[in-house]
This record gives C-alpha cells, sequence and structure tokens, in this order.
C-alpha cells in the first residue's frame, strides 16, 4: 500500500498570476489581499496595543484594583493576583485574544499590572532555555 | 459586548494558579488535521484541564463565493485549545492545539512567532490533510517534527515510505506516538526539544 505523496510547494514555483480583477472603488481594500481585521472592544486606537503575546504573564501590582475601572478590567485584575498566561485569561474571561490585549494594554499604561518577560519575538531560543525544558519534560 | 457579570467568571483553580516565581513562559503548537487527536495529546500532557482561547478574525472573502461584490468579508472566530506545564519555578511552558481549519492558524497574529517549535500530528488514514499544514511550516521557517498518532484501524506504512511521502528531509524526525498517553506525548516533545536543540549547537558550530 503507497501512501498519499505531498506536493513539495517549492518557493520557485509562484503561482500563476491571478486573473485581474476589476478595479476595487475608492477606499476599499483590494479584496484579493487578504486583511485580518480584529473587533475591538473600548479605545482601539489602532496600533497603540502593547507587544503582548500568548503566553506573556500578567501579574496585578495591586491587592485592591481602583473603582474606575471597566468591570472587564477589574475581573482581570482580580484574576492575575498570581501570574497568569494572557491565553488563560482570555479562556477564563470568555473574550477573544485581541480583547484582552487592549483591556491589558490599558491596564500596563495605568501600571496596574506587569507584563514578566515577554517573549522576545524572532529571537532565536538560546540552547540553555532548550535545556531547561528538556530537563522539565523529563521530570514529567 | 456580551460580557459575563465577574459574579460568575470562573476563575483558575486554587492548584491551577502559577507560583509568585514565574517569571517566563515558551510555546510549542502542535498543528494537524480535524480529529487527528491534537487536544489529546494537550490534555494527556498538561497539568491543567485544557482551556480554551479564541479569536474572531474578519478577513476578505475567505471560502465564500463573491456576493455580487457587495459584501466579501466575513468573521470567523478561531479557538484553540491549550495545555501548560510548569518546568521550573520560573519557567512555563505552553502547549497550543487547535480544532477548525488550519489555514486560520497562520492568521492568527504571534501564534507561530515566538514559539520554540511545532509538533505535526498525523493520522495515517487521512495523511492529505497535513500537506498543506506541513508546507506553510517550512515556508514560515518553523522547526517541527511529525508525530504519528498510532490509531489501532490506521494503516501502518514504514517510516521511510511516510517521509518519502511528506517529502520531508533526513533530518526532521518522525515519530509514532499514542496521543492518550502522557509518556508517550511527553516523549514527541522531547523529540522536538532534542531537534531545536541540535539545530540550536549547529548554528552555533556555523
Amino acid at each position: 500500500m503507497t501512501p498519499p505523496q505531498r506536493r513539495r510547494r517549492h518557493p520557485k514555483e509562484e503561482p500563476p498570476e491571478p486573473p485581474k480583477a476589476a478595479p476595487a472603488p475608492a477606499g476599499q481594500d483590494n479584496p484579493k489581499e487578504p486583511e485580518r481585521l480584529y473587533v475591538l472592544t473600548g479605545g482601539g486606537e489602532g496600533g497603540d496595543r502593547a507587544d503582548i503575546d500568548l503566553v506573556t504573564l500578567i501579574v496585578a501590582r495591586a491587592d485592591v484594583p481602583p473603582p474606575a475601572i471597566q468591570p472587564e478590567q477589574s475581573a482581570l485584575l482580580r484574576l492575575c493576583k498570581a501570574p497568569l498566561s494572557v491565553a488563560e485569561l482570555s479562556a477564563y474571561l470568555n473574550l477573544p485574544f485581541s480583547v484582552v490585549t487592549v483591556l491589558l494594554t490599558e491596564l500596563l499604561a495605568a501600571e496596574l499590572v506587569q507584563a514578566r518577560a515577554p517573549i522576545v519575538r524572532r529571537a532565536l531560543p538560546d540552547r540553555s532555555l532548550l535545556e531547561a525544558v528538556m530537563h522539565g519534560l523529563q521530570k514529567l | 459586548m456580551d460580557f459575563k457579570s465577574s459574579d460568575t467568571i470562573t476563575g483558575p483553580r486554587a492548584e491551577d494558579h502559577l507560583p509568585h516565581t514565574a517569571q517566563a513562559a515558551v510555546k510549542i503548537v502542535i498543528v494537524g488535521g480535524f480529529g487527528v487527536g491534537k487536544t489529546t495529546m494537550v490534555g494527556s500532557v498538561s497539568e491543567i484541564r485544557p482551556l480554551t482561547t479564541e479569536e474572531t478574525m474578519t478577513q476578505a472573502g475567505i471560502g465564500v463565493d463573491d456576493n455580487y461584490g457587495s459584501e466579501t468579508k466575513t468573521a470567523t472566530t478561531v479557538a484553540m485549545d491549550f495545555g501548560r506545564i510548569s518546568i521550573t519555578e520560573q519557567l512555563v511552558l505552553y502547549l497550543f492545539g487547535t480544532p477548525g481549519q488550519e489555514r486560520f492558524w497562520f492568521l492568527w497574529n504571534g501564534l507561530f512567532e515566538g514559539a520554540l517549535g511545532a509538533v505535526v500530528l498525523i493520522d495515517t488514514r487521512r495523511l492529505e490533510v497535513s500537506f498543506d499544514v506541513i508546507g506553510r511550516l517550512e515556508e514560515r521557517g518553523v522547526p517541527f517534527v511529525v508525530a504519528i498518532n498510532d490509531f489501532p484501524d490506521a494503516p501502518r506504512y514504514p517510516v521511510e515510505d511516510l517521509r518519502a511521502a511528506l517529502d520531508l528531509s533526513e533530518e526532521i524526525p518522525i515519530v509514532k506516538c499514542d496521543a492518550r498517553r502522557r509518556a508517550s506525548s511527553r516523549d514527541v516533545l522531547m523529540t522536538l526539544m532534542r531537534f531545536l536543540h541540535s539545530l540550536a549547537m549547529s548554528r552555533a558550530r556555523a
């Protein structure tokens, strides 16, 4: 029996030129260029979000949330009295990841939470980090 | 926004809190076709009950017919199950897997950026569902290993036949596993870590 065969996608093999789309009306994005648009709550002043990863650990700085913040944010502060990842906060709050990053950006700016050692993007993991993970997995 | 009153939020159980010493977290992404056992693998090694995070995305005309050019944007919710393994008092490992359509993960900002690497989980009954995701990982330069989830009624191909079918180069590890078993899933993660370590070593020599 022979398994089905994958066809490697060679970078050199450019896909055939897509048929020329009718020019998009002014002010509209070209629908051939997929574009991600997050649904945001609150102050979605685009581009102002902190560089928050799914696994950035968030911890509240103060024990008592100040009164003048949104209920979502005060719930967030209560959740992260001990460190929790942004992914966990999103799961417990039942809010999409991008919404949680917006809420956290404001809390970070107000110095109500601290982001711990956020993953440095595009950095190659160093060997000592890999070795620490291997050592930890061996104990499982 | 439909937000639950904060009284009804189920937060982490006491034992699901991280210690205050936790300083940093890393992530591994488990990818593969629908029903291949990603969530099973996450659940078998996770110290917490797997949780679900989601993202709402709007993309122009994904998989829908152009509705006479009027409105081609569709909103899609992409959900990912994830689990957690505390490595040390300071370091935490998160594992992300997702049901649903793989092409959407690559729209998820930052899912693969900063990830240590990926596990491609494969069911040999439906080998072809993993072709697309392997191609995308290669294009993005995300290091990965391949794990064959050993379903009892799945066809057994020799590993070298699978390597040829998946068009994988010699250095990419292919291992068999039983995603339901903690030790087996742990071994898959160890295989990935050893592979990443060997990549880091060869880079250091270069």
